[in-house]
């Protein structure tokens, strides 16, 4: 039985950019904004930096293949980098990657940067294009958006669990509500404006039976993180961060094409969840984890994460949500800084975005007094990439 | 016996009526008689409404039989890169068969009907499935915008089991040059209409009908029913007076309830003679196109047989009216629509990775494990079930004739789509099996979890830019 990340890695330095519809950011500037941040964060220089991961799922849209870019935008000295993707988890990915090179002994300080530039591409929502999924599906599958394939479970859970349209989408309304609230309070955030359920509700649809604002941002940002081996982390600084958990997993296809899965919840979502509990060694997720920043690039997405998660029992959520238990002043925050729904969706960058949320909550230095969350001991980030029947789920959990 | 087998049709969803074509386009002077034409929808062409076709026409029958296929139709999207061969992999049908495109004329359906008749007598083929199917653009404010329906015919001719003989046939070529449309062109040219009517229509119906009666001797009022095509209501019943034949005897022209359709149209009607024949009936088809053929048919003690068809009936009861002639130009891609930047990305077709999965893309074929029994699209080397896992052991499995029930769905204004919201979902086969697919001649608010749907053949795309008709199954509600 293999051991596990638990405290074997410290984050000891984050930065973030402010994420939105940044026109006269490049990708470049992004990146060199969060590295900047970062660093200094850390207390430490460029020369230190042993090795770097580097996540952009987009990259036709800005930087282009491999790593090299990052390594040229911030004239890193001739050290290796990697690229990662892997969807809405690419940046996770970059994280965990540079967690495993210093815990293998390999490095002893490591970059993780995640950056998008999406408002490239001139129209709204995502890039579009027949190579996504590949060649055979992109002429079998189809022509789906992201919040078309989202709505599809929210059409599915309303189904499974009885809700009519309009109590489901009054469920789904506080749940975006929630994160506006949250956002507003962020000066980093993309959507910085509060919106008020009945707004939410009749606002224009997007995909049956989701509306505008069910939807996450489609923002340009960067974020990074510097991570070290546990044992040295305090000779950076008196708090650094310390990973506890770091889980991915990735559908079978039986979600797809086999009857099983009842599409009102994400199998992965639940797998990685169980298994990042093991690895952190929590017992009770509902009681243990202090706060989260999931993956909400649907209000619906969000929801099912909570049952994912085992924050509340399957099909129960309603009555969690409606209690305002993920509420910023709630047992059990979610998306403090406003989630992807507010802060933001550059999706290399959303996964070390969380993260820096999280860590920064840790360490009581969320920007402003009324968006620091009492005394958290343990951060759970979560983000899925692709779509519910087949899809990827990173699990991070974090802590002091 | 030489004869047909078995029959199918098929007729769009979409009606217009031609006021709304007149309310439109009227102001260009052009009256069309009352009535609706059946209009493709915008994933619908000659190709998808003969794979329809040939569907119903092939129902309850074993695909493994038919060792032919022949096309016949004036709208083929290919000029190159045979369409009957791009419709025969559609409806899964072996590969050592015989395809040929019959295209040029509105005759070409019965022409490729007699073809087949003749390879069947020459006992070179056993069972050869004919298809007719047009699906012709028109100008607007043309007389042919109201003139031309959309629609396709299917038969099966065989020589055993046949539920109508062939008793013979007569032809008549003449280069008449009453409508043309040179390689390359859109739209097809016409000449007068007085023309049409006076030298060509009125003319060669008759003559290949007379020629017909006079080679067989045969006299017009024993046939139960007479078919030919109805260009021109009056001039239609004048042939039949001059025939010596009573109006009853003749078959409804589907003139104000479908349109011309063409190469399909004899078929059509002759698909709608047969499903209220009885045995004994002795049934005349003619077509009209640069000459005609005529055609005799008995019908046999054995056409009792043929039933679950949708054929004309059933698709003529079960239509949608399309109350704009905008939305009509947009399918028709008529006039140029904004589909927004997302709408313009282009697809490239990769025609190798197409071929290597035609099963799959082009006959929704599957596969299913030979160790648990799951079905599963598309193929799969590695069972889907995760209790099994089995590698390499599958065998095909066609979900095209499979229905199922939608699992989930939901309707997507963010996806670029001429008919927005596009609607799709993921889809339960009966039987086992699970896919995501586009749904098609549907409105969301129809569309619920639970639903019974059926997949449909359709042109999934049209790549300008390399030429390339890409076509793909979708799901459709069961409507009739």
């Amino acid at each position: 039985m293999a051991e596990g990340i638990k405290d074997k890695v410290a984050i000891i330095g984050m930065g973030c950019t402010k994420f939105g519809e940044l026109w006269d950011k490049s990708a470049d500037d992004l990146m060199i904004d969060a590295f900047q941040e970062c660093i200094e964060d850390a207390g430490i220089e460029k020369k230190d930096i042993n090795a770097a991961w580097f996540g952009v799922h987009f990259e036709e849209q800005s930087v282009g293949k491999g790593a090299t870019s990052m390594a040229l935008a911030l004239k890193l000295p001739f050290i290796p980098v990697t690229r990662t993707e892997n969807f809405c988890a690419t940046a996770t990915e970059a994280f965990r990657g540079a967690c495993y090179g210093v815990a293998s002994g390999a490095y002893d300080i490591a970059l993780a940067l995640g950056v998008e530039k999406l408002k490239d591409t001139g129209y709204g929502g995502l890039p579009g294009g027949p190579g996504l999924m590949g060649t055979k599906n992109a002429l079998i599958m189809p022509k789906l958006t992201a919040p078309g394939a989202f709505a599809m479970m929210a059409t599915r859970y309303f189904a499974v669990y009885g809700l009519k349209p309009d109590e489901g989408k009054k469920m789904l309304a506080k749940v975006s509500a929630k994160s506006h609230y949250n956002g507003a309070r962020n000066p980093k955030a993309h959507l910085r404006r509060e919106v008020t359920e009945e707004q939410i509700i009749n606002a224009p649809i997007i995909a049956w039976p989701l509306g505008l604002f069910d939807c996450c941002g489609v923002s340009d940002g960067s974020a990074a993180a510097i991570v070290t081996r546990a044992d040295m982390a305090k000779k950076f600084r008196p708090d650094p961060v310390y990973v506890k958990a770091l889980q991915i997993a990735l559908s079978s296809g039986e979600e797809l094409m086999y009857t099983k899965w009842d599409g009102a919840h994400v199998e992965t979502g639940y797998r990685a969840g169980m298994l990042a509990y093991k690895e952190a060694g929590v017992k009770n997720p509902r009681e243990e984890i202090s706060m989260a920043e999931v993956h909400d690039c649907f209000s619906i997405t969000e929801a099912v994460t909570m049952e994912d998660l085992e924050f509340s029992p399957r099909g129960k959520v309603k009555e969690d949500i409606e209690a305002g238990r993920f509420n910023h002043d709630g047992p059990q925050p979610i998306q403090p800084d406003g989630g992807l729904k507010c802060f933001g969706h550059p999706i290399g960058a959303s996964g070390l975005r969380m993260l820096h949320e999280m860590y920064k909550q840790l360490q009581g230095k969320a920007q402003l007094p009324e968006r620091q969350i009492k005394n958290p001991k343990l951060g759970l980030t979560h983000n899925m990439g692709g779509f519910p029947a087949m899809n990827i789920v990173s699990i991070a959990i974090i802590g002091l | 016996m030489i004869g047909i087998k078995s029959y199918g049709a098929y007729i769009p969803r979409y009606r217009m009526n031609h006021n709304t074509i007149f309310m439109s386009v009227g102001f260009l002077g052009s009256f069309p008689p009352p009535g609706e034409n059946a209009v493709a929808n915008h994933d619908e062409d000659a190709l998808s409404m003969a794979v329809a076709a040939g569907i119903d026409c092939l129902s309850g029958m074993k695909r493994e039989i038919v060792d032919g296929l022949y096309l016949a139709t004036t709208s083929q999207p290919y000029m190159v890169r045979q369409n009957s061969a791009l419709v025969a992999t559609a409806l899964d049908l072996q590969s050592d068969i015989r395809t040929a495109d019959f295209v040029g004329s509105t005759k070409s359906g019965t022409t490729a009907l007699l073809s087949a008749f003749d390879a069947v007598k020459g006992e070179m083929s056993t069972n050869i499935l004919v298809c007719a199917s047009d699906c012709r653009l028109s100008k607007p404010g043309s007389p042919q915008e109201s003139l031309y329906g959309d629609g396709a015919a299917s038969l099966l001719v065989g020589s055993d089991e046949v539920i109508a003989t062939f008793e013979g046939a007569y032809s008549v070529s003449y280069d008449f040059p009453d409508r043309w449309r040179a390689s390359g062109e859109k739209f097809e040219h016409a000449w007068e209409d007085r023309f049409i009517r006076d030298s060509g229509y009125g003319q060669f119906i008759s003559e290949v009908i007379s020629g017909l009666l006079e080679k067989y001797k045969l006299n017009i009022k024993d046939f139960a029913k007479i078919i030919y095509p109805g260009l021109y209501a009056r001039e239609h019943g004048a042939i039949a007076k001059r025939l010596g034949a009573d109006p009853s005897q003749l078959q409804d022209t589907l003139r104000s309830t479908v349109g011309d359709t063409g190469s399909a149209s004899p078929l059509m009607m002759l698909v709608a003679a047969l499903e209220d024949a009885k045995p004994g009936d002795k049934i005349l088809v003619a077509s009209f196109g640069n000459g005609g053929d005529a055609l005799v048919f008995k019908v046999t003690e054995k056409i009792g047989n043929i039933t679950d068809r949708r054929a004309v009936k059933k698709h003529l009861a079960s239509k949608k009216e399309l109350a704009s002639y905008e939305k009509y130009l947009a399918f028709k891609n008529l006039a140029p629509m904004d589909l927004g930047m997302r709408g313009e990305i282009s697809i490239r077709t990769p025609m190798s990775a197409l071929f290597r999965e035609r099963k799959v893309v082009l006959a929704l074929c599957g596969s299913k494990c030979k160790k648990c029994g799951t079905p599963q699209y598309p193929y799969q080397r590695v069972c889907v079930n995760p209790d099994c896992g089995a590698i390499d052991q599958m065998e095909d499995y066609r979900f095209s004739d499979k229905k199922g029930v939608v699992f989930t769905y939901t309707g997507d204004n963010l996806a670029a789509s001429i008919d927005p919201p596009s609607v799709y979902g993921l889809v339960d086969f009966d039987g086992g099996g699970r896919f995501w697919f586009d749904f098609t001649d549907c409105d969301l608010d129809s569309v619920k979890v639970g639903m019974p749907v059926e997949m449909t053949f359709r042109r999934r795309y049209v790549d300008e830019s390399s030429g390339v008709h890409g076509y793909s199954w979708k799901a459709v509600p069961i409507s009739a």
